[in-house]
């Protein structure tokens, strides 16, 4: 017998396809996201609006919090560390969460590393703003990519952004002769093999989801539409009017994605959408998508 | 039957994996999300995923009741969380499952994500043809306690039976679309309109 090999941590991320994982704080919240419809819950402290508006360092949650989430759900439970905190990613491991995001809405431990997630048990998802940041994150041992997007900020934008990015460049990896895949493997600064098996395959190796400013029904359809194969919703639910609502309305647009009139009656009468904020009212130092690389 | 056409439970979960599968081992398949899908569907698989947000999709779409009728009639094959909507008991699901299978199931009970795992099981020689046996994958997988008088046992792991027949429903407790062998899908659509 083996154990949680990478097979095991790229098959959890093969079930989480066409759902939403979500956002949430306490075992309540978790509670009403798996009502909803949620396929897995992130379990954090603060929701990223939350720790943009607080500034300071934001870490690992607390293991108490972590385990009250455990303890009120039966979808799995994924957990942040941040950037390259191997201490952070043991204590986690250690926690049996079921996936761990190495992720950019906490506060950088490592400006030069990623986390090498082959050693662990515990799968890891990383975020990445285009194919060369997903190729890295991939072979460092990522079993799930997500775009960045930004996060807290209930704006669709860079998300859109960073998924075609994503989305354009296997396309024209696919239409590279194989004579100048080292080449281009050295542009986008990513291991050849993988850039090989991507341009042979036409996809990545492992699922390609997407993060980072969903705050509707419609913004999950459109994700959907450009290719991710399952969405995160942090903020946009439980800074929503009506969180319960709201998580099943985007539960039910990722799945419906395609039918349009159905997308338009999920849509109808959720009161208010998280408030938002638009790129340009951010500083430049509060921007979260540029921590890693 | 040549090129049977195959239903996929497409609310949520691994349906890519599935679909591929099935399409080198010779079906035409179509994804079910609405009760017009299953029209003319010779067979269905109910695939792996969430089982909580494939039973709330189930019921916010109308699907319940027509699919049931489907399962009560045509083949099934249900792996990992299609064998916790099929079985008759489960653990802590907050929703009513189709009910179909008279096994009791825990869902997730091998333990959490760090403790998926795969191991080589034995098949019966008409499943494999008597070659080597098959690499089974589970995930958060959910364990048979109970299996009922109708119930045949296809296969075991760990002691424990990870494969059942009922009738017309075949259900897995592992992943045979995440292995990339494709004996089981074989086998199971060659016994189609048999």
């Amino acid at each position: 017998m083996k154990v949680s090999t990478f097979e095991e941590k790229v098959g959890l991320a093969e079930m989480l396809k066409g759902g939403v994982i979500m956002d949430v704080t306490t075992a309540e919240q978790a509670t009403i996201a798996q009502d909803a419809g949620a396929v897995a819950v992130m379990a954090l402290e603060r929701i990223p609006a939350d720790i943009r508006a607080d500034g300071g360092i934001a870490r690992m949650s607390d293991p108490e919090k972590i385990k009250e989430i455990q303890a009120a759900v039966s979808i799995p439970v994924m957990a942040k560390c941040r950037i390259g905190h191997i201490g952070e990613a043991r204590i986690l491991e250690a926690l049996e969460v079921d996936f761990i995001d190495e992720s950019e809405v906490l506060t950088p431990a490592d400006e030069a590393n990623h986390i090498w997630k082959h050693p662990f048990k515990v799968p890891f998802v990383c975020g990445c703003r285009d194919l060369g940041e997903a190729l890295r994150r991939i072979g460092e041992g990522a079993a799930m990519i997500r775009t960045k997007g930004e996060a807290g900020t209930g704006n669709i934008v860079e998300a859109v952004r960073h998924l075609r990015a994503v989305v354009g460049g296997i396309r024209r990896l696919t239409q590279l002769d194989p004579g100048e895949l080292m080449a281009e493997a050295k542009k986008l600064g990513a291991p050849f093999e993988i850039v090989k098996r991507v341009a042979e395959t036409g996809r990545l190796p492992v699922p390609n989801f997407s993060a980072g400013g969903v705050a509707t029904p419609a913004d999950a359809a459109l994700m959907r539409e450009l290719g991710a194969e399952a969405v995160f919703v942090g903020s946009g639910i439980f800074k929503s009017s009506d969180p319960g609502r709201m998580a099943k309305a985007i539960v039910e647009a990722v799945t419906h994605w395609e039918d349009a009139d159905r997308l338009a009656k999920i849509s109808a009468g959720l009161g208010r959408a998280m408030k938002g904020l638009d790129m340009a009212e951010i500083p430049e130092e509060q921007i979260l998508q540029t921590r890693g690389w | 039957m040549p090129n049977p056409r195959i239903g996929i439970l497409a609310l949520q979960g691994d349906v890519e994996k599935h679909r591929a599968a099935l399409e080198r081992a010779g079906a035409t398949v179509r994804e079910v999300r609405a009760p017009a899908d299953l029209d003319g569907l010779d067979g269905i698989v109910l695939p792996g995923g969430e089982s909580t947000t494939m039973s709330r999709l189930l019921r916010t779409g109308g699907l319940f009741e027509p699919l049931r009728a489907f399962l009560a009639a045509k083949p099934v094959l249900a792996t990992c969380a299609g064998l916790i909507l099929l079985a008759k008991n489960v653990d802590r699901l907050p929703y009513e499952t189709f009910g179909l299978l008279d096994i009791t199931a825990h869902r997730n009970a091998w333990g959490r994500q760090v403790w998926s795992f795969q191991e080589e099981i034995a098949w019966p020689h008409s499943v494999n043809g008597g070659r080597s046996p098959f690499k089974a994958i589970f995930i958060r997988a959910p364990r048979i306690l109970r299996v009922g008088e109708g119930v045949e046992v296809l296969a075991g792991c760990r002691g424990e039976p990870v494969a059942v027949r009922q009738g017309n429903l075949v259900a897995l407790a592992f992943h045979p679309e995440l292995s990339g062998d494709d004996r089981i899908q074989r086998w199971w659509l060659a016994g189609i309109g048999r």
